[in-house]
């Protein structure tokens, strides 16, 4: 370790980077009392980076060599720039003595193709390996499966990694064939159902075993781009609804499409990454897993693609104003969280308070549902107001927009007036 | 007459008082504890002497009334020394005690509710400290690391480093209140520092005890973190709402900066 690895470290975490997955949530490896390490089954973050993301993991290429040319990828083999590759020595001393500072929750690694895909994915498994038997680590350990690697490699990551996982990237075959060449939906899918076939025999194992070995305790996840291709968003989201019921992934995240290389025609020209519709596809990835919404509540062939405006939850309750306004002291959870401006947490307060006393827009409150919006969807023990079916559904939504308008509005001014730049 | 008790300071101390309060059917109208504790000519004071068997009845009666996590979110809500917390404390215990259902989640109560947003305030802060605690390797191997948490969140932290980090020693020293852990490997016990060794403004050692790589593994960290960043997603909103300027000084991806800078009042 010296100012050598420090070059190197910079080119293998930046080209690390556009991945975006970083949980280290969902593990449980207790510390056996020997060596160090603890995944906690909570994720923590231990820094932020500029652009707001939380760094919980170490999170690096082993290699930025690749033998494929994916259209969207910085690390392509056309693209002229610097290369570098670690040894296996670097990357289990940088993840143990980060981890023993409590940098990091773990480690994440990913890599290009070197050589050939079975090659690469030794490579990976052998730094997983030194860390949990030479290191006795028992912290996060996320690995990628290489495309192609052979399923003996894959069921060997799996026994030392707690998430594996392999990125789709692009929605439809079409067009992931189109900007990755070397690439089909086939040699994306079968590992990721051969990992998954194996999970269900190791739970079973170790039903009958209890100290049979663990294998991807925290799952599998995966990655879309977004705004890359023409997809829509019911064509994403479809498709990691699909991913969730019969894949049984843990996580999809969506990444929106960052020109990383500007010259290629395939490629749309944006002048900024769409993070708006990343952030709305989020918030139906939520009410896909957490609030028991299905996927054509969401997104459906009327409406392909999600309000940017307001959020997917608001846009459903608009599109559906006769199933309101609802009842707080009376409906049931799965209901309650149909309503906007009620999340898990509140409905969950909402069943556990109403045992009490019959609530009120005050009770509401406090227990912390966003009334401003909520206020047009229910009926509580009070007077009825005007909801979303005496104003309409248009008029709420422009009530609800310019009320976040003018809120902004009065932010700028005050910065305006402020002469003296404070800090 | 306002009723006044006078406490040690002690967690045990407070519940003692209580405990003395509810059996002479007085209400206190200030709980204070012996160092915030100012004569006041007109009050009619109560020294409390602290008494385990007091504490074990009231403690073992609110446990019995409610849960053991409600106990838990008392004790955090202690930890929080906010002014005034002894009084907010005093009030939920008598709640629950009084109350002839479990009322620990009635939170249209007012006292539920003022508790648990302190304790839930203590929670997040001895979470940051999980999260932003950066440890510097000594020339004797001991990991140190110190902080000056809003409240007393430290005592809660110990078990989360004590699973995690078994096979190497460490100190975590809490600069405000000048008490910390230690670590040997073997039990972890409370430890005072004094100055010589340790910049208490922003927590760093003294190059000459660091051991010969920290430089270069907080150098390595800091390149990792700048080079993680993507800078077509730049949001400083988040970044600072999520890692508060106030523990910046203990990062070294944040520089480490040896003085803070003072803000600059408007005349």
């Amino acid at each position: 370790m010296n100012n050598y690895t420090v070059n190197k470290l910079k080119i293998l975490a930046n080209a690390a980077k556009y991945d975006v997955s970083c949980s280290s949530s969902g593990s449980n490896r207790p510390n056996s009392g020997n060596g160090f390490g603890d995944a906690a089954p909570w994720g923590i973050c231990h820094s932020f980076t500029e652009d707001g993301r939380c760094i919980s993991l170490l999170k690096l290429m082993l290699t930025n060599f690749c033998i494929y040319d994916c259209a969207y990828c910085v690390n392509r083999k056309s693209n002229d720039i610097p290369r570098s590759t670690f040894t296996v020595n670097e990357v289990v001393n940088l993840t143990v003595e980060f981890y023993r500072r409590n940098y990091i929750e773990g480690l994440f690694l990913s890599s290009g193709v070197l050589v050939n895909p079975d090659y690469t994915m030794e490579r990976l498994i052998q730094i997983a390996k030194e860390l949990r038997t030479k290191h006795n680590y028992h912290g996060y350990i996320h690995l990628k499966s290489i495309p192609g690697a052979s399923a003996e490699l894959n069921y060997q990551a799996g026994l030392f990694a707690d998430r594996l996982s392999v990125n789709v990237e692009i929605a439809t075959e079409k067009n992931l064939k189109m900007l990755a060449p070397d690439k089909n939906f086939q040699s994306i899918f079968h590992p990721m159902t051969a990992i998954q076939h194996r999970m269900v025999e190791n739970k079973e194992e170790r039903r009958k075993f209890r100290h049979a070995p663990q294998f991807t305790p925290a799952g599998q996840s995966t990655q879309l781009i977004v705004g890359a291709t023409p997809d829509n968003d019911k064509h994403i989201l479809s498709l990691a609804d699909n991913l969730y019921s019969t894949k049984h992934l843990k996580r999809v995240y969506y990444s929106g499409f960052i020109p990383v290389n500007p010259d290629d025609k395939r490629l749309p020209a944006i002048n900024e990454p769409p993070l708006k519709r990343e952030n709305r596809l989020y918030q139906a990835d939520w009410l896909l897993r957490f609030y028991h919404f299905s996927i054509d509540e969401i997104v459906n062939d009327t409406h392909p693609n999600l309000d940017l405006e307001i959020d997917p939850k608001l846009s459903y309750a608009l599109r559906n104003p006769w199933l309101f306004p609802i009842d707080i002291n009376k409906a049931d959870y799965e209901t309650l969280l149909r309503i906007p401006g009620v999340g898990v947490k509140s409905a969950k307060m909402i069943i556990v308070s109403r045992r009490y006393r019959r609530l009120t827009s005050l009770n509401l409150k406090k227990i912390g549902v966003v009334l401003k919006r909520a206020k047009y969807f229910i009926t509580c023990n009070e007077l009825k107001s005007e909801g979303v079916n005496e104003l309409l559904p248009n008029k709420v939504k422009e009530i609800l927009l310019t009320e976040n308008k003018s809120k902004r509005m009065q932010r700028s001014l005050y910065q305006q007036l402020r002469l003296f730049p404070l800090n | 007459m306002m009723n006044l008790f006078i406490y040690d300071q002690t967690f045990e101390g407070l519940l003692t008082a209580i405990h003395d309060a509810f059996e002479m059917k007085i209400n206190p109208d200030k709980i204070v504890s012996t160092k915030s504790f100012q004569d006041d000519l007109f009050a009619a004071k109560y020294k409390v002497v602290t008494d385990t068997e007091k504490f074990d009845k009231l403690w073992n009666l609110i446990k019995s009334k409610s849960s053991e996590q409600n106990c838990q979110r008392i004790f955090k809500a202690f930890l929080s020394e906010l002014t005034g917390i002894e009084i907010i404390i005093y009030n939920y215990v008598q709640l629950i005690v009084e109350t002839d259902y479990n009322v620990e989640l009635d939170f249209s109560k007012d006292a539920v509710l003022k508790l648990n947003n302190i304790q839930k305030k203590v929670g997040r802060e001895s979470h940051r400290v999980i999260m932003f605690t950066r440890f510097q390797k000594t020339i004797d191997d001991i990991f140190y690391a110190s902080f000056d948490p809003k409240y007393n969140v430290i005592p809660l932290t110990i078990s989360h480093f004590r699973s995690r980090f078994t096979d190497q020693k460490w100190i975590i020293f809490d600069t405000r209140r000048k008490y910390g852990y230690y670590y040997d490997l073997e039990r972890v016990r409370e430890i005072t520092i004094g100055k010589n060794k340790i910049n208490f403004e922003n927590g760093k050692i003294d190059e000459d005890v660091l051991h010969v790589s920290e430089k270069l593994f907080q150098k390595l960290w800091k390149n990792y973190y700048d080079s993680i960043n993507i800078k077509e997603r730049k949001n400083l909103k988040v970044h600072m709402q999520f890692l508060p300027k106030r523990f910046w000084k203990y990062l070294p991806e944040k520089d480490f900066k040896n003085n803070v800078k003072k803000r600059v009042l408007i005349p």
